[in-house]
């Protein structure tokens, strides 16, 4: 019983860790590779000094997301003389927490089993084995819609409760966007739950180890590379970044639908937004690139098709595939960031067009096309 | 009331798509392509040692096109003896345009050919507007403008002021165009303080 809260309490730490650095990060990844795409050169004057000596730790420029913060963490909390204070102090939250929940199903590595990797654990551990998976829930996937959903809430809430119509175009704008993207989303995974026939995100990863036609990897971007698009559009465009940031556009509303949040509740509404990106990118990477799967690797090391094998202890591969997963995250990340800073906004009535007249329609024939292939391929009618 | 249907007004030049860009996908991918390379092509630059961007980090670096006659940071000339060439005659104060010169003149009884020397010579820098017109002004070729601009930024406006001997020695010329008489009366080791 014990083992198992120590296994879970370090899980849960890792993967908030995860996230917040990821959070973190993600503001300097964004700033340096907008400046590179463009080429400039970035933020790099940010500083740490060692106490007492004249070092300085740049670190090219690491340091402004710490600076950043600091900055948000001191400034004056303006707080507007709205009639609903309390929703207006709880919006930031709403839309903050049910991000962080989300990775609480999304398995960031392989099997441990502790007992293989010392002695003294051993002893401790017998031969249990954990899916590391804060959560291994059957309807993993209907969580994270079901929190991805609440998202919306949070961005309605500030909109209403900022007493501005900036907020209340930003909130309208929101709302109708999210909710028709949601949509899409759902629909375009329908397809890939067809094949798995699982909505818990420990197995999807786990169908994936394998190799289809001899090299192609048994990824779910291989099977599905129609969803998979459509999957990443619909996702951005949940995260209202450009160029779906209809909700926030700053040269129409100002900040959308938090305008009237200065400080670290402002703060909170951006930190979401960057961990929604890792979000999106995990749930991307775990649903159509195998998660933490390399190509011919498997739980006791690499075997490649021409009878060569590479094995590996318990421990290496662990780490491996704990690393293989965040790697794969972070390319998508900055996939996201590329897209981002390539292209621009769209019209606001286009917004709503391409989702209902051009993706929901090509979503609804990906799931007819597949819904075919697979009840052909298990044997038709018979 | 005119039955006329309504007709949207045609343009000779009206915008045509072709079906491979208005099914968009190929077009972003075409435009993510751009952009991916020249952040790849850039990022490469900078992991081989290179700088992958045209700007120069400004206080530490000189741009190497700076004009050979950019109007830069003041000096003064000097004699060849050492002192300040300027005369303290405050026509590069009375030209300024932004008031930024203040001179105080004192009296050097030893010197009899030019007893008036600048006992302060301060400009303020934050006030500046790099004109020239002291330059231009200025009788005794006592006063120049380098190329170069060494240490002008600083963080409170108090410090941006530049005193006499910074500006008698933080580049200094005694190439001046205008030769004085050697000064008469007895030798006094003299230099700028």
């Amino acid at each position: 019983m014990i083992q198992d809260l120590v296994i879970y309490a370090l899980f849960i730490a890792y993967a908030l860790a995860v996230l917040l650095v990821f959070g973190l990060v993600l503001t300097w990844v964004e700033r340096k590779q907008a400046a590179i795409m463009s080429d400039r050169i970035g933020a790099n004057r940010a500083y740490l000094r060692i106490p007492f000596t004249q070092v300085k730790l740049v670190w090219w420029g690491l340091f402004h997301g710490m600076a950043d913060g600091m900055k948000m963490l001191l400034k004056e909390d303006f707080k507007p003389r709205t009639h609903d204070w309390y929703a207006y102090a709880v919006a930031p939250w709403v839309v903050f927490t049910p991000v962080l929940l989300v990775f609480g199903v999304i398995p960031f590595g392989g099997t441990l089993v502790p007992g293989q990797l010392g002695s003294s654990l051993a002893e401790w551990y017998g031969d249990k084995s954990y899916p590391m998976q804060i959560a291994r829930l059957d309807a993993g996937l209907l969580m994270v819609f079901a929190f991805g959903g609440m998202t919306t809430i949070g961005a309605m809430l500030a909109g209403w409760s900022s007493a501005n119509k900036f907020s209340l175009l930003g909130a309208l704008r929101a709302g109708s966007q999210m909710i028709s993207y949601e949509l899409v989303m759902g629909l375009t995974l329908l397809g890939l739950i067809l094949i798995y026939g699982t909505l818990d995100l420990g197995a999807v990863v786990q169908q994936q180890s394998g190799v289809v036609l001899g090299f192609l990897p048994a990824w779910g971007i291989v099977y599905q590379p129609f969803a998979a698009i459509l999957f990443l559009t619909a996702a951005m465009a949940e995260n209202k970044r450009i160029p779906f940031d209809l909700p926030e556009a700053e040269s129409e509303l100002i900040a959308g639908y938090f305008t009237e949040y200065s400080a670290m509740k402002m703060g909170l509404f951006m930190f979401a937004e960057f961990i929604e990106i890792a979000i999106i990118a995990a749930l991307f990477t775990t649903l159509f690139l195998g998660g933490y799967n390399l190509p011919f690797m498997t739980d006791a090391g690499f075997v490649f098709p021409g009878g060569h094998v590479v094995a590996m202890s318990h421990g290496l591969v662990v780490v491996t595939q704990m690393v293989v997963f965040l790697a794969k995250v972070f390319l998508m990340c900055s996939f996201q960031i590329l897209v981002r800073w390539s292209l621009p906004r769209f019209r606001y009535d286009q917004v709503l067009h391409f989702a209902w007249k051009f993706l929901f329609p090509l979503t609804l024939v990906n799931l007819v096309v597949t819904t075919v292939a697979v009840w052909a391929i298990r044997g038709g009618g018979a | 009331m005119s039955t006329r249907r309504y007709r949207r007004k045609e343009y000779w030049n009206r915008p045509t798509m072709s079906l491979w860009e208005r099914v968009y996908l190929f077009e972003i991918v075409r435009g993510l392509s751009i952009t991916g390379g020249v952040f790849l092509g850039n990022m490469w630059r900078w992991m081989t040692g290179r700088k992958g961007a045209l700007t120069t980090y400004y206080p530490e670096e000189t741009r190497a096109d700076y004009a050979a006659a950019n109007r830069g940071k003041h000096i003064l000339t000097r004699r060849p003896d050492g002192r300040p060439q300027c005369i303290a005659c405050n026509m590069c104060a009375t030209v300024c345009p932004a008031k930024v010169i203040e001179i105080e003149a004192a009296f050097d009884p030893d010197d009899t050919a030019h007893p008036k020397y600048p006992a302060r010579f301060e400009i303020d820098y934050s006030r500046c507007i790099f004109c020239g017109l002291c330059v231009e002004a200025c009788p005794e070729d006592a006063i120049r403008m380098l190329k170069e601009v060494p240490n002008l930024p600083g963080h409170d406006r108090q410090r941006m002021w530049i005193t006499r001997d910074e500006l008698l020695n933080w580049n200094p010329h005694s190439d001046v165009a205008k030769p004085y008489p050697a000064a008469t009366g007895p030798e006094k080791p003299r230099g700028p303080t």
